[in-house]
């Protein structure tokens, strides 16, 4: 399942939704990503995602779509936000289940590498200084071709 | 063919879409992207050099030689930074 959205959500209850009766499931890996204020010259006081209404729902499902290909999950979840959001904020919530662990961390890494690199969001800082957008990062790049096959 | 602007091509190029025809002779987003850098200086500020720039047709990404068709929702962006 993936979902994009504008409000929070709660880890412990999308987990607990996502894996009800699935009694399958022996591992459940968990990914957060929240909004860094790294400080000093860098300091940010709030960031503004912007996305790709349409294009990242698709991108969303191809990629999960691609992790269930490639590992047997028993379930799996993305919920990606957008909007402003503070310093501390949760950004992204990834979650795999699997009837072992191994498989459940391995579709996590990936699910987070692929989307870092393939869904259509942009991070806007704003900083005591202005606004600025946020760069690729090429150690995105980078952890996200680990994963190319051939 | 609807294009859509998104990131700092948005505020550079001043808008975030706009619809036109396929302009005569223009069969991949590589010779779209020099036909806009034609119509402004926004436009040319912000397509200037392309590596710095990604693109998706009707909301994939694809390669600058992909094959345009009238109709085609086409979006130029930076590179994405969610997650």
């Amino acid at each position: 399942m993936i979902r994009v959205q504008r409000e929070d959500f709660d880890v412990g209850l999308e987990i607990a939704n996502l894996t009800r009766c699935k009694t399958t499931i022996g591992g459940i890996v968990t990914f957060v990503g929240t909004v860094r204020d790294a400080g000093g010259a860098d300091a940010i006081q709030s960031m503004t995602l912007e996305h790709y209404p349409g294009m990242t729902e698709d991108e969303l499902t191809a990629i999960e779509v691609e992790a269930n290909k490639r590992w047997k999950l028993e379930a799996s979840l993305i919920v990606h936000r957008h909007g402003k959001l503070l310093p501390g904020e949760r950004i992204v919530l990834v979650v795999t289940a699997a009837a072992h662990r191994a498989a459940a961390f391995a579709a996590n890494e990936f699910l987070v590498d692929w989307l870092k690199t393939k869904a259509p969001f942009w991070k806007q800082e704003e900083t005591p200084r202005g606004t600025r957008w946020v760069e690729a990062q090429d150690s995105d790049d980078q952890a996200a071709k680990r994963w190319a096959k051939g | 063919m609807r294009l859509l602007y998104f990131a700092w091509l948005k505020t550079k190029i001043g808008k975030t879409e706009e619809t036109l025809d396929l302009p005569a002779g223009v069969a991949t987003p590589a010779a779209l992207v020099d036909w806009l850098k034609t119509r402004g200086p926004g436009f040319a500020e912000a397509l200037k050099d392309r590596r710095t720039l990604r693109v998706a047709v009707n909301r994939r990404h694809v390669g600058w030689d992909f094959l345009l068709k009238p109709g085609d929702e086409v979006a130029l962006f930076p590179p994405v930074t969610g997650g």
